[in-house]
């Protein structure tokens, strides 16, 4: 029974982790470092996390002491994870300004091969919305005006002789950008 | 644009696919050196870069030397105008920062590019330039920093202000002279960093109530727009009170009274858990906010399951205050969500009356296999204090109770089960049958150990004085012939008890005796022959004092008895008199020296006070040559609490002489105590000598 109430405190998310509907992990990151801090601990975390919520979608659990949030899309589940005492609907929020920015990079195919496809997309839009634990930006449309993205027409899977000669036409083009205009230093 | 493929398109690219995900970090490396050709090609090193990531974000391992060439590398890309490249780079900085050697190197590139001209730089090039400084570097971009919190766009605000958040870990002092700059970003318009700016100047005060205060009161009067801003001024609201101890009437509590009617739904949850987490809450406090949880218990999943976890904390002190919503907790059993409908079904159980009970016990019982074990826990408590509540109804809970121990679940769970229903035979003797009769088919099948054991021990108490004693020895002798030791020897003390008080059963249980001293185990054989020989006498007197009492010493005080015993050669043989008794265990220590219990640990009886004392004066040599500590008392305030240091004394009495303890805690962050002297002056008349 926690009667104490939390210290107020701008860290509120203690995780937040994506996996695929084998329960492997795509992307996780974990920011209070008292939680979980080797990667087999991790590992297992999620994989409990997994098995107890990926028959029934029911968005909200409590498990090992800490409150989940969860959504699933197709192939993909999406977990925010806080501490017990935390502002539920808070964790919501995060969820949901998550899944709406991935929905929209993706192109509403929110599924393993997309996601896959436009990693970094996705890690700069998980970037954009929690930073160190912090809740960095809530609205969608703010991160996506940041993360700037469009998902890949051309992921380097599919590449096709046809698409690997018009990159080389672009490669020399370039050449003649870059020798007119001056190169930053590092 | 649609990407449409047929079937052998997919899972030729699927093989591919993966096996590009799946490449190491060291093949990587070799990639890396693509980052070196001119002209950068972007595509290409964005892919690298991502897949970086993606491994070490698996679990890959980059060794130092190799993650600094990676490293430098990669910071040839900051030529490259591309922007998806770039704040990958910022990204890469950022994790590759602990592994990684010379960082610093890149300072300066960040540093151009939070303060150039695009404004999509800035943020994240702030937030990385932050994750790499340390102290002396912090000076350097100090101004650049103040300008950042108050830039004018949003993003480049909350980044600078969420940095330096992190920032006064390593370096609180600097971090202070920024906060007039933060005060100043607090009356920015934009949510975020209204919400970022409140939470850097609260951790930057929150040391000086007085000021904390004055925020706090400017910022309630000046209405906020963010609901984010909000919840976190509930939450400090509500730690003042709490630390001053502030009444119903002060302005913090209408504050957060007020905010039950915000519009956002996220700042009426706040207060209402607020209000209800206070602890000298009345019913009359309680009743808008639980009417808000109420209003909440119909929208999303989240929501009812926030208001429905809530109220089940209000029904454990207030149940009176919950039955106005008891009719929508009704309609929450049936939720999809079986949390939410553990926890509707649980609060109506404190809630509710005699009559609902059965009907409850019903629902419950068609999906407890679905909740985690957690949960279910939190159903068998509830239970048990029902069982308490209404004793009649222990005939239907038992009932519950048994199908629930035949299930699938956890160790905390059983336990929690086999605890209720020890718990109801001891209340109701009416149902001591059946609950025993329970137990039984439990041990049958039972893998913990330690469960096997107790329901062993009630059953040695209990079964003798029931009117049918045999057939419990049936099942536990069955105990002897099939489990572990620990079981076994648990089940020859049981037979022994059932012998000493029922002279019918004695001599079929001397037989069984008889073939337990065959046992492969020494604790059960020793057990086995010592019971035999005392049972054999068939005097109550000695029945009495080695089968049914248990010991009246503690454990520890036994043992370092023996050891004093053993340590000095003596004629006498060892009197357990001059053990002291045992006083009660107490399972919270307040003292200090008490070793503290972390909440991982699931509650365990801690070892009574004084045997902790006589352990730490054992282990000071001047103190060994005592004897056995006899009697520790009381800790003595003999400071004030307010003063610098507060000093303790607790008196320790030995067989000959009088150890004082005198525990002084420093009050003071800042100072530290050194030289600590002490001064006695006797004003007695007794002889005591000062060793």
């Amino acid at each position: 029974m926690d009667s104490t109430s939390l210290e107020p405190s701008l860290y509120t998310v203690k995780a937040v982790f994506i996996l695929d509907n084998d329960g492997n992990r795509l992307l996780s990151k974990y920011y209070d470092p008292e939680l979980y801090p080797s990667m087999k601990e991790q590992k297992n975390f999620e994989r409990n996390v997994f098995n107890k919520t990926h028959k029934a979608d029911n968005e909200i659990s409590l498990l090992e002491g800490l409150t989940i949030v969860y959504k699933s899309s197709i192939d993909l589940f999406f977990y925010v994870v806080g501490s017990v005492q935390e502002n539920e609907l808070m964790l919501m929020s995060v969820l949901n300004c998550l899944f709406e920015s991935l929905s929209h990079i993706l192109r509403k195919n929110v599924e393993r091969k997309c996601l896959l496809d436009n990693m970094e997309g996705v890690f700069l839009v998980v970037d954009e919305i929690i930073d160190g634990g912090v809740i960095l930006e809530s609205d969608p449309q703010q991160v996506l005006q940041k993360v700037n993205y469009r998902a890949d027409e051309n992921p380097l899977s599919e590449q096709s002789v046809a698409q690997h000669i018009t990159e080389k036409l672009a490669l020399t083009s370039n050449v003649s950008h870059s020798m007119t205009t001056p190169s930053l230093h590092s | 644009m649609i990407k449409k493929f047929d079937k052998k398109d997919e899972d030729r690219s699927d093989k591919t696919f993966d096996a590009l995900w799946k490449s190491n970090l060291i093949f990587l490396l070799t990639q890396s050196r693509i980052f070196n050709e001119t002209p950068i090609n972007p595509r290409r090193c964005l892919h690298i870069l991502t897949k970086i990531i993606y491994l070490l974000n698996q679990g890959e391992h980059f060794g130092t030397t190799e993650a600094t060439e990676a490293f430098f590398a990669m910071t040839r890309l900051f030529q490259s105008n591309d922007q998806t490249l770039r704040r990958m780079c910022y990204l890469t900085i950022k994790e590759m920062a602990n592994i990684s050697e010379d960082v610093i190197i890149v300072t300066s590139s960040l540093t151009k590019d939070m303060t150039g001209k695009e404004d999509v730089y800035r943020g994240p090039a702030i937030r990385a330039l932050c994750r790499i400084t340390d102290t002396t570097m912090l000076q350097a971009i100090e101004r650049y920093m103040k300008q950042a919190i108050v830039d004018k766009v949003p993003s480049v605000s909350s980044s600078a202000l969420v940095s330096s958040l992190h920032m006064v870990k390593m370096s609180y002092d600097v971090v202070k002279r920024w906060v007039n700059e933060a005060q100043e970003a607090a009356s920015s318009d934009n949510i975020m960093v209204q919400y970022h700016a409140l939470g850097l100047l609260y951790h930057l005060r929150k040391n000086d109530r007085l000021a904390v205060t004055k925020m706090l009161n400017k910022f309630t009067k000046s209405g906020l727009k963010s609901p984010f801003a909000y919840c976190m001024l509930i939450r400090i609201a509500s730690k003042l009170l709490d630390e001053t101890e502030g009444g119903h009437d002060s302005p913090l509590f209408d504050f957060i009274e007020s905010c039950l009617r915000n519009k956002n739904e996220m700042v009426v949850y706040e207060a209402a858990s607020a209000i209800v987490h206070m602890p000298n809450c009345t019913a009359r406090e309680l009743a808008p906010a639980v009417s808000g949880h109420n209003m909440l218990i119909y929208y999303l999943t989240a929501l009812r399951y926030a208001a429905v976890r809530t109220l089940n904390k209000v029904a454990m002190k207030h149940p009176s205050a919950v039955t106005a919503c008891n009719l929508d907790l009704e309609n929450l059993i049936t939720d999809s969500n079986r949390s939410i409908a553990t926890l509707a079904i649980t609060t109506l159980l404190k809630t509710g009356s005699e009559s609902s009970v059965d009907r409850l016990m019903k629902q419950i019982s068609s999906f407890v296999s679905e909740i985690s074990d957690e949960f279910k826990v939190v159903v068998v408590q509830a239970i048990s204090a029902l069982c308490q509540k209404y004793p009649r109804k222990h005939s239907v809970m038992m009932n519950f109770l048994s199908n629930m121990l035949r299930d699938d679940g956890g160790f905390e769970y059983k336990r929690a089960i086999v605890d209720c229903i020890i718990g109801i035979i001891e209340e109701n003797p009416e149902s001591k049958e059946t609950g025993l009769a329970h137990l039984c088919e439990f041990i049958e099948d039972c893998e913990h150990t330690v469960l096997a054991t107790k329901i062993l021990h009630l059953l040695g108490k209990e079964g003798p004085r029931t009117p049918q004693p045999s057939k419990y020895i049936r099942f536990i002798f069955n105990r002897v012939v099939l489990e572990s030791e620990a079981v076994r020897a648990a089940a020859v003390s049981a037979l022994a008890k059932f012998g000493a008080q029922n002279d019918d059963l004695l001599p079929s249980v001397l037989v069984l005796m008889q073939r337990c001293m065959m046992d492969s185990d020494d604790e059960v054989r020793d057990r086995a022959t010592f019971y035999m020989n005392v049972l054999q006498q068939k005097q109550k007197a000695l029945n009495a004092a080695y089968i049914f009492n248990g010991l009246s010493v503690s454990v520890p005080g036994l043992e370092k008895s023996l050891h004093q015993y053993t340590l000095e050669p003596s004629e006498r043989p060892f009197d357990l008199k001059s053990v002291p008794l045992a006083s009660a265990p107490i399972t919270e220590q307040k003292t200090e020296l008490a070793p503290v219990a972390s909440s991982k640990i699931p509650e365990k009886l801690a070892p009574s006070r004084q045997d902790i004392y006589q352990e730490q004066l054992a282990s000071i040599t001047e103190f060994q040559g005592l004897g056995p500590l006899f009697k520790s008392s009381e800790p003595v305030q003999l400071t004030e609490a307010e003063t610098e240091y507060v000093v303790r004394c607790i008196k320790h009495t030995f067989a000959g002489h009088m150890v004082f303890q005198f525990d002084c805690t420093n009050t003071l962050n800042d100072q530290l105590l050194q030289k600590v002297r002490w001064e006695e002056r006797p004003c007695g008349v007794h002889s005591w000598n000062t060793v």
